[in-house]
């Protein structure tokens, strides 16, 4: 590894743990994150990802393992490194007591930018959220969406390098969240590193330039999400209503497959080779076929037991 | 020496400031409901207390009545305004609108947001303090010039009681549970603290228990001494239990937030 790589690295987690008591929230995590890109946490509920970014943003300490931000640790400079970053929380977090201007001059006061940037500063976010007509209003009276712009725009106003968003689109309507989404896309274009949690597949598919999926503390695999449907889906799946002879069908033929709620799953590069055994061998099943997609990959590596 | 590095000036620098102005700033927002509460409770006690029972009263301890209780609503004034501030409403910033997580995503730590609590708490007593004293110097229940002292000595002891306030905060499991040291605690000092009747009327062993245990005690014995001119060197070891408990509680309430809060 040389140094221009090194540089590179946003964020490196090594061995990274975090336990509460006797739950351990985050096992033996390793990843990185390199400068310039988005990098998505995968997850069911309660896999983790919020205590992960917890601790990239310097708010929850480590239980053990190595964590660093801009190759600084995160337990003894954690006021450089949030000096430096901008973080949307899971639960928005807005001062309710001030108006959508003044909770980004407030904010604003808490980086130590003087009150005249600040003012210019939170002047073009609300233009950049397109929140400016909302100026004057309290913060009760925004919708979802536009409360979770007014966050966007707050993590801004310390112009970060890296922002960190915990479900940025949680909860909000395809409208609100596509804006969210092409803001985001232009924020990285300018450079601008981004680490975002999500459970939608469509969200994680659409920005993440990679990914890690993570269950139960542990990040079972990662990759860009292109490699992950290919080598976790297969191109395509074929789904045939369960029954006795598509199953005895299959294992003639030694393909494997899954069977989910009632109908079988064959998870396969070879469509058309598949379908034409089961065309031939028990042509009275319906059977459709369609591209894999990460939710595939999610289902088949998490499982499709519910969590709260 | 880990509690003490929270006294460190890195930790209690400017940025404490900040958060104690976003709390100016909302206070200000609102500044006519804020405003009339000081003034009108010390006010209905003076005229009840004073003036009323007081006339039955000829004078306690060689002094007219409504002279002897007009430090005493002054003290439970600043305990007031700095314990409530504490409790219930840092516990509302902290709890239900989440400002405490929202501030220690910036540079600001959370010692520093405690410590902005704190200041928060003593400011609004001296901002009580400010408003009330004209009123007993109209009224000619308190001496001048000497009552100014008051201005100055109301932050640090609102400090005290801000530091209580923000322990309780701390551990407390909801904000029903706040109204505990609220009756068990906050209203014994109201009554016993040498407020309404003086100290040496209890028994022996309840004076030894309100001088150890009940901080307004000393507060209301300094004020006294300020609005009554009797200012003399026996009130050192109260200036002095005042300042070495508050040390230690703000100590104690800015380790205690952090653990509840930093997890
Ligand atoms: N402050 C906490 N105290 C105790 N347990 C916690 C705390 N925060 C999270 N957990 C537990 O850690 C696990 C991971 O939670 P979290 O990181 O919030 O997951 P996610 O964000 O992926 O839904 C869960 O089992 C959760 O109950
Ligand atoms: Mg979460």
């Amino acid at each position: 590894m040389n140094l221009g790589q090194r540089m590179a690295l946003v964020i490196e987690a090594k061995s990274l743990e975090k336990r509460f008591g006797e739950t351990t929230a985050v096992r033996n995590v390793n990843f990185t994150v390199e400068e310039g890109e988005v990098f998505g946490f995968l997850g069911p509920n309660g896999a983790g990802k919020t205590s992960t970014m917890r601790m990239i943003q310097c708010a929850s300490p480590k239980t053990s393992g190595s964590l660093e931000v801009f190759g600084l640790d995160v337990g003894r400079f954690a006021r450089e490194i949030r000096r430096r970053i901008g973080v949307v929380p899971q639960e928005s977090n807005l001062d309710p007591d001030f108006t959508v201007f003044e909770n980004l001059l407030i904010y604003a006061s808490y980086f130590d930018i003087s009150s005249e940037e600040a003012r210019n500063r939170a002047e073009e976010l609300l233009s950049y959220v397109k929140l400016e007509e909302k100026r004057y209003s309290r913060i009760d009276q925004l919708s979802g969406g536009m409360r979770r712009r007014l966050v966007l725009a707050r993590a801004l106003i310390n112009n970060p390098s890296l922002l960190i968003l915990d479900e940025p689109t949680t909860g909000l309507d395809p409208q609100a969240r596509h804006l969210i989404w092409d803001k985001l896309r232009e924020l990285v274009g300018e450079g601008r590193t981004i680490v975002l949690t999500t459970h939608y597949m469509e969200e994680a598919a659409h920005l993440c330039d990679r990914l890690v999926i993570m269950d139960q503390g542990s990040i079972l695999v990662g990759g860009t999400p292109e490699e992950l449907v290919r080598k976790y889906a297969g191109t395509h799946v074929i789904e045939v209503g369960s029954s006795p002879d598509a199953i005895a069908c299959l294992e003639r033929h030694g393909i494997p497959f899954e069977i989910t709620g009632g109908y079988i799953q064959i998870f396969s590069e070879q469509v058309q080779e598949v379908a034409s055994h089961l065309l031939k061998e028990c042509p009275e099943h319906e059977m459709t076929s369609r591209p894999a997609t990460l939710e595939d990959v999610f289902l088949r590596l998490t499982g499709r037991r519910l969590r709260e | 020496m880990k509690a003490l590095s929270v006294l460190s000036f890195e930790s209690i620098g400017r940025r404490a400031w900040k958060v104690w102005r976003r709390n100016l700033l909302t206070f200000l927002k609102t500044w006519r409901v804020n405003f009339i509460p000081p003034f009108l409770e010390p006010m209905l006690y003076l005229f009840a207390l004073g003036f009323g029972v007081g006339s039955y009263i000829d004078q306690v301890e060689g002094i007219p009545y409504v002279r002897f209780i007009a430090p005493g609503l002054i003290s439970i004034s600043i305990m007031n305004a700095s314990f409530f501030e504490c409790t219930y409403s840092s516990y509302v910033r902290m709890h239900y609108q989440r400002i405490f997580d929202a501030m220690i995503a910036t540079p600001i730590t959370i010692e520093e947001v405690i410590a902005g609590e704190l200041m928060w708490g003593a400011t609004r007593s001296l901002i009580y303090t400010i408003l009330m004293l004209p009123v007993f110097i109209g009224f000619g229940v308190v001496d001048l010039p000497s009552s100014l002292l008051v201005i100055p000595f109301a932050p640090v002891a609102g400090l005290l009681f801000a530091a209580i306030g923000m322990c309780f905060t701390a551990i407390t499991p909801n904000i029903e549970a706040l109204n505990y040291p609220s009756f068990l605690f906050i209203t014994p000092m109201f009554l016993f603290s040498g407020t309404f009747f003086p100290l040496s009327m209890l028994p022996e062993p309840l004076q030894v228990i309100a001088l150890s245990f009940l901080p307004l005690t000393h507060v209301v014995i300094l004020i006294r001494s300020m609005t009554l001119n009797l200012l003399s060197a026996s009130l050192v070891p109260n200036m002095i239990w005042i300042l070495g408990v508050e040390a230690i509680l703000c100590v104690l309430a800015i380790s205690l937030m952090k653990k509840r809060l930093i997890v």
